[in-house]
């Protein structure tokens, strides 16, 4: 009896998380065009998006700054947690702070302080200023994603490396790169995920530029349609299927490491 | 023997302002197996890493083959170092690992493959080369670093206690190996270690170190029979150390009797050290003895026992020797002219109580 009470229980607590989604999943095919009502099943709402030229171009602007950002962060970050790692202790408990900073003010105040950089600059706020304000808001994710790799990693690897005439940008590639990659492959996910849910910033970065959620907010504002149902339920997937993936690759990757030992 | 390799010329190093190396002259002469023997914290790791390039020196020059290189990078030092928890490189198997230097300097495949597995052979890992350095033994990863030092045929090796992670009877193997391999090669060895019985064993030469400060220089059989200073006495083996007065040449009072001795050239009366060694003490019978003391008590050791003796002035004697005594019984030490070493009594800091404990952790860890 008392398992089957935490059953329940447990199915309370999924229903109450996933009641939303599946909502939205379901309505996503429904063939009338009001939300409250289920006149039957019908595909029309995703034909409709795809032929929608608006939701199409903010996609391909929401992933391509997904994937410009993430790369471009993940680089820059790598490189910023080697050289922080490297510091003296005070100096490096003084410039990781730094970093934390913008992970913990909120999202308006850094969204606010960068538009007003831009313009401050002179920079046209569109397509650019958009992906090196996601940049920006992405590195310190990817830093300490990395930043606990090195930690792990001893001090010796690389001076082995180098004591055995591998000069430093050497060493990095071949030895320390490797050993931090899981670290680096979380940041990159992290970033990638990051850049794709972010309105705030994005709102507040570029004009001319929409990226979806700025798209579905200005859609929203009109009157809900069916097809965001349909897109969001394709984002949904995407994402699921994007975890399932890596979640698999991990467990295969500590499996194999298991059978070498 | 007599061309000097490397030469270190006052050498200062300080870590938040705290002195590591405080003033350090040395030279290592070709083909020499030169020891830097000392308790934790003394200065000798940080001196091998001055000399492979991980750090540089706040003072001084560092000397190699005539030529001063205290601005060459580590990657471009004609040294390699073994490091004391072996370092391979996990996601490299051993062929890799040990070709690591090779493929640097881009030697072609096959030819490295010849010199990977001749290298693995030298250090017995033959047909290792497919294995991954965490399935290998404490043992074998530390033939694979050797290997991976070696095949680069550096003119320095550099040891940082690569013996100190295994047990007493691998230790004890590798020991000769090394050794063995060290003569073979015709290679300089610079070994660090903290184990007196190893440097004792392996080395041509023996540099004690405290502090920061070079304690003596010499061959094993100079650093164990004439230690220049209580702290080296005291560290290196076990020994009976003890105040005296220098009458005149050959005659040194202490413990209330006047031995004749070995040494000469003090001051008359001169305050001296005396260290005598626990197994140079004689145990006779007490009418026999020119002291007569009290058996303390008695330890069997395995080779031998070890003794404690009170003297009548309630002075404590070690003694190491195989004679059966028991305790209570009433006994007369002897010493020879040669059992007894006399030095210039020192300022030098004994190792301090402190030390003595870290030793003890630094040889639990191992």
């Amino acid at each position: 009896m008392k398992k089957a009470g935490r059953y329940i229980w447990l199915s309370l607590v999924l229903l109450f998380l996933y009641a939303p989604i599946l909502t939205l999943i379901i309505f996503s095919f429904n063939a009338s065009k009001t939300m409250g009502n289920w006149t039957g099943f019908s595909l029309q709402w995703y034909v409709e998006l795809f032929r929608d030229s608006t939701i199409m171009q903010s996609l391909w602007v929401t992933l391509s700054i997904a994937v410009l950002s993430a790369l471009i962060a993940t680089f820059i970050g790598t490189l910023a947690a080697i050289g922080i790692h490297s510091m003296k202790k005070r100096a490096r408990g003084v410039v990781e702070n730094i970093t934390y900073m913008p992970m913990l003010s909120s999202e308006t105040v850094i969204g606010i302080s960068m538009m007003l950089l831009f313009l401050f600059l002179g920079f046209k706020l569109g397509y650019g200023t958009m992906l090196i304000a996601h940049i920006t808001f992405n590195l310190p994710y990817v830093i300490f994603s990395v930043l606990p790799k090195l930690r792990q990693l001893p001090a010796s690897q690389y001076e082995a490396a180098v004591d055995l005439g591998a000069k430093p940008h050497y060493a990095l590639r071949k030895i320390v790169l490797p050993q931090i990659m899981p670290g680096v492959i979380t940041g990159a996910i992290f970033a990638f995920t990051l850049s794709i849910d972010d309105f705030v910033i994005s709102y507040f970065t570029s004009q001319d530029v929409s990226n979806l959620s700025m798209t579905i907010y200005s859609m929203a504002r009109r009157g809900l349609s069916p097809k965001i149902n349909a897109l969001s339920t394709i984002m949904f997937v995407s994402v699921v299927i994007l975890l399932v993936v890596v979640n698999v690759r991990s467990s295969r990757q500590a499996r194999k490491e298991n059978l070498v030992r | 023997m007599a061309e000097r390799l490397i030469e270190l010329k006052h050498i200062r190093k300080s870590f938040d302002g705290e002195a590591a190396l405080d003033g350090i002259d040395l030279y290592i002469r070709k083909r020499e197996f030169l020891t830097l023997l000392g308790p934790s914290g003394c200065g000798k790791t940080t001196m091998l890493r001055i000399i492979a390039g991980f750090e540089s020196a706040d003072e001084g020059d560092v000397i190699f083959d005539g030529k001063r290189i205290n601005d060459v990078p580590a990657y471009k030092r004609n040294v390699n170092t073994v490091f004391q928890r072996y370092s391979l490189f996990p996601h490299m198997n051993v062929a890799d690992n040990v070709a690591f230097g090779l493929s640097i300097k881009k030697v072609d495949k096959k030819e490295r493959a010849a010199r990977v597995s001749k290298m693995l052979e030298l250090v017995g890992l033959a047909g290792f080369e497919k294995r991954w350095p965490d399935s290998l033994s404490g043992g074998q990863q530390q033939r694979v670093a050797i290997a991976r030092a070696l095949i680069n045929e550096p003119e320095v090796l550099l040891l940082d206690e690569p013996l100190a992670a295994l047990d007493l009877k691998m230790r004890k193997e590798m020991q000769l190996e090394l050794k063995k391999m060290q003569q073979q090669l015709g290679i300089t060895f610079i070994f660090v270690t903290h184990d007196q019985e190893e440097a004792l064993t392996m080395s041509d030469t023996i540099v004690v170190m405290s502090r920061g400060q070079i304690q003596q220089i010499g061959t094993p059989i100079d650093i164990y029979n004439e230690p220049a200073n209580a702290f080296v006495a005291d560290f290196i083996g076990e020994s009976n150390l003890i105040d005296g007065v220098m009458n005149a040449d050959y005659r040194c009072t202490f413990a209330g009797h006047t031995f004749e001795c070995l040494d000469k050239g003090f001051a008359k009366n001169e305050q001296v050290e005396v260290v005598v060694r626990p197994e140079d003490i004689d145990i006779v019978p007490e009418e026999k003895g020119m002291l007569s003391c009290m058996v303390e008590s008695i330890v069997f050791m395995g080779v031998h026992y070890e003794i404690m003796l009170r003297g009548e002035d309630g002075m404590e004697w070690m003694v190491h020797t195989t004679d059966p005594v028991s305790v209570g019984e009433r006994v007369g030490i002897y010493l020879e002219p040669d059992a007894i070493h006399v030095m210039k009594s020192s300022d030098e800091p004994l190792a301090s109580e402190q030390e003595a404990e870290e030793w003890a952790e630094a040889e639990e860890q191992a």
